[in-house]
């Protein structure tokens, strides 16, 4: 079924079957101390006591659209967001076509993963918190949600302060605080909600949406495609070199609410941006859906580095509760020379569904992915990456680091297609497996479509067990089994975590660490 | 300091030492010879608590603790230590890491505080200097591209970061050249105090020339058939195994 699939080792799950309704909100953390070599481990060892640290709801007043989806659901999202005309046609032909799919029960099945189906009209599309005017200054936000950043342990004026990192925070659906908005301006970079996007610069909207993973792309495309409700765009003019990492954070919030992000970043030629996104949602006991779309273009010379740390529910021990994490992501390296990078840490969501992947069209691109993907209790991730290779000497590195714990299902699933036209394409791909105990899974299944014979194509995977002899070593130095472990995972990553941003990288550890507790033995 | 009374342990099904007596004194370096599948590494092992080892009887007392009762990074808090015969490698895992980590634990155990980054810093160059490490080590993963002989020199410099009372070399020289030898003993003579022991295992007299042993014990069959000072080492090069072999038989007709 899967061609040149290496089954490392295999367990299957049986999930209950489940109340499925959906709901879902966003937000982030980040007001970390400084990153520092020496302390790493202390650090983490500090953390890696709770169970899911960002467990909790914000109570605030939304505005919520009843379940289901007709098209009268996309007219009322389109509506409430002000939307003009074309934008509302785009997403009713979306629908029109979802519609379709939906009626040929089209899912994506060929994913090694295993839930009941979802049903779409118990969901609902739409929450916006009500205090909808876009505020000048933080004392004017909604004193709640400040103080759900607040426990999440972020100031945003210490952000502002201390990282340099403008934060464009999508709270449920609509986008309530935007930072340094004027610096970039003054370099003329847009950075904002998708709605204001649409709103004001309606014509990079209409060019790009849709022109990297249109509305037919797959099932989950189409359904965000119909009903997104936010989201951040990003545009990086000609030779403009972002100076700051730019950042989102997402957080599920509404009980009930499906929340569907969209984001587009167009680096115009010769441009630079790094972004990063970053995930936490509350705890709950229903399934929630997510299915994102982002697209990313970059045009001649032009760079873009995009990181993420998705760290949504995974439900409980038994498997209960979780998010449903359906995304699509995708950039395309437009120009001559341009550069497309993905980094990941997976560690959150129940079901795990994601390739971020690069198009490589111009001579002489650079697609690379790196990811570190972590499942335990009864997570499942099918997670990878496609290289499509067009233009000439186009060259893709993919990284993937696996690391499955518990009764978990850990899968890495890519593409390497070298087009007739790719003169002298490389990838590199390398894809390796952790295991920590005898009940998970790992699982690879690299596809590689050649069709150029100058290309040169290299495939390296490995499984290993974390190994009771490098325990004992550990512990015959003092360390206990739990921070060996820890050691040893991270470890394992270090190579994509010092791939993310430094802020970045301290959460992915910290993320780690806490996904580690009680996973091992 | 260490007190081994009557010891009996099997690995699978396998019994491997029978009936082992031995006691080490503060400051003293005792040597253990024997013939491959004397039991030697088994000693080494169930000192360090290994899981897969099976004490059936007997007793090990360390600084007056029931040893037995404590898991491996237990004893190793305790000031126990283990140079292993065969390293592992920690890929990722960095020296600076892996022995920050290591240290802090320790210095807890004895109610220390930890050390900060500078004075960390500062002991590794100190320590690795001691066997001729490259301080430059600190970036690399734990043992991972590592030769031999700087397996084997990282173990002694583990040893001195970490100060046990109590080191047991598991046949710290196999594999190792003259000149590396040299360092390594030479390593070890440094750490020499009147406060910590030291068990060194050992299939050669070679490496007895450069730590000069206290004492000196045959083990064979499971069990210290033979213990005297430093030339009962040279006697053994000389002699081989079987000259004991046939010498225990005789007087002891119905060992097992």
């Amino acid at each position: 079924m899967y061609p040149g699939a290496i089954v490392d080792s295999e367990r299957r799950l049986n999930l209950n079957k489940r109340n499925n309704r959906y709901f879902k909100l966003e937000i982030d953390f980040s007001a970390l101390p400084p990153f520092n070599d020496m302390d790493e481990t202390k650090y983490l060892q500090s953390v890696a006591d709770s169970e899911y640290e960002y467990g909790f709801v914000t109570e605030i007043d939304a505005d919520t659209a009843p379940k289901g989806l007709s098209e009268d659901t996309v007219r009322l999202i389109s509506s409430k967001k002000g939307e003009p005309e074309w934008m509302l046609d785009w997403r009713l032909r979306a629908f029109r076509h979802w519609q379709k799919l939906a009626e040929k029960e089209a899912y994506p099945r060929w994913a090694h993963l295993d839930y009941p189906d979802i049903d779409f009209q118990d969901v609902s599309y739409y929450s916006a918190p009500n205090s909808k005017p876009k505020y000048e200054s933080l004392d004017e936000v909604d004193p709640e949600l400040l103080r759900t950043f607040d426990r999440l342990g972020i100031s945003l004026q210490e952000q502002k302060r201390l990282t340099g990192v403008a934060v464009d925070i999508v709270m449920d659906s609509v986008s309530v605080a935007t930072t340094f908005k004027d610096e970039l301006e003054k370099q003329g970079i847009i950075f904002c909600s998708f709605g204001e996007a649409i709103e004001k610069h309606p014509e990079l909207v209409k060019k790009y949406i849709g022109s990297v993973v249109p509305y037919s792309d797959n099932f989950y495309a189409c359904l965000n495609s119909a009903v997104f409700s936010d989201g951040s765009f990003c545009y990086i003019p000609e030779g403009v070199r972002c100076p700051m990492e730019l950042s989102t954070y997402f957080r599920i919030n509404e009980a009930g609410t499906g929340q569907f992000e969209r984001t587009l970043i167009v680096a115009e030629k010769g441009s630079y941006v790094s972004y990063l996104e970053g995930c936490t949602a509350p705890m709950r006991d229903e399934n929630q859906l997510h299915a994102a779309v982002v697209e990313i273009i970059a045009m001649e010379d032009a760079e873009v580095k995009y990181s993420t740390i998705q760290n949504w529910y995974p439900g409980d021990k038994n498997g209960k509760g979780g998010i449903y994490n359906f995304v699509t992501k995708r950039g395309i390296c437009e120009g001559d020379n341009a550069k497309i990078s993905w980094t990941q840490l997976e560690t959150g969501s129940s079901i795990t569904w994601k390739y971020p992947s690069v198009i490589l069209k111009g001579d002489n691109t650079t697609g690379e992915f790196y990811s570190v993907a972590f499942t335990k209790n009864k997570q499942q991730a099918d997670t990878g990456t496609k290289m499509i290779h067009l233009g000439k000497n186009s060259s893709s590195t993919i990284i993937s680091k696996g690391i499955s714990a518990g009764e978990s299902n850990n899968s890495y699933r890519g593409l390497v297609k070298i087009n007739k036209k790719a003169q002298g394409a490389r990838n590199f791909s390398q894809c390796d497996s952790l295991l920590l105990g005898d009940r998970c899974g790992a699982h690879t299944f690299p596809y590689i479509e050649i069709d150029n014979s100058t290309a040169q194509v290299e495939h390296e995977a490995t499984t290993s067990k974390v190994g009771e002899d490098q325990i004992f070593y550990c512990n015959s130095r003092g360390i206990g089994e739990a921070e060996a472990v820890k050691l040893i995972v991270n470890g394992f990553c270090k190579e994509i975590l010092a791939e993310l941003p430094m802020e970045f990288a301290v959460e992915a550890q910290k993320l780690l660490a806490i996904e580690l507790e009680g996973s091992v033995g | 300091m260490l007190s081994i009374k009557n010891l009996h342990v099997q690995i699978e099904g396998n019994k491997i030492l029978n009936g082992l007596d031995l006691d080490v004194e503060p400051g003293m370096i005792h040597a253990i010879m024997g013939p491959n599948g004397s039991g030697k590494s088994t000693l080494a092992s169930v000192l360090a608590g290994r899981e897969e080892y099976e004490v059936l009887e007997g007793e090990i007392t360390f600084k007056g603790q029931d040893l037995l009762e404590l898991g491996p990074d237990e004893r190793a808090r305790e000031g126990l230590f283990l140079a292993f015969q065969y390293p592992v490698e920690l890929p990722g895992v960095s020296m600076s890491n892996f022995l920050k980590e290591a240290v802090n634990s320790v210095r807890e155990h004895r109610g220390l505080p930890p050390l900060s980054s500078a004075e960390f810093l500062k002991d590794m160059k100190e320590k690795a200097a001691l066997v001729d490490l490259n301080p430059d080590l600190k970036r690399r993963s734990v043992n991972e591209g590592f030769s031999g002989g700087e397996k084997k020199r990282n173990e002694i410099f583990q040893l001195a970061m970490l100060d046990p009372t109590l080191a047991i070399l598991d046949e710290t020289d196999s594999g190792l050249d003259i000149d590396a030898l040299r360092i390594v003993a030479d390593g070890v003579n440094k750490l020499r105090d009147e406060n910590r022991s030291f068990v060194v295992i050992t299939h050669y007299q070679r490496l007895l020339n450069y730590i000069v042993p206290d004492v000196v014990h045959v083990l064979l069959n499971g069990r210290i058939v033979k213990s005297g000072t430093k030339d009962l080492a040279l006697q053994l090069e000389e002699k081989g195994y079987d000259w004991l072999k046939s010498e225990i038989e005789l007087s002891e007709p119905t060992t097992a």
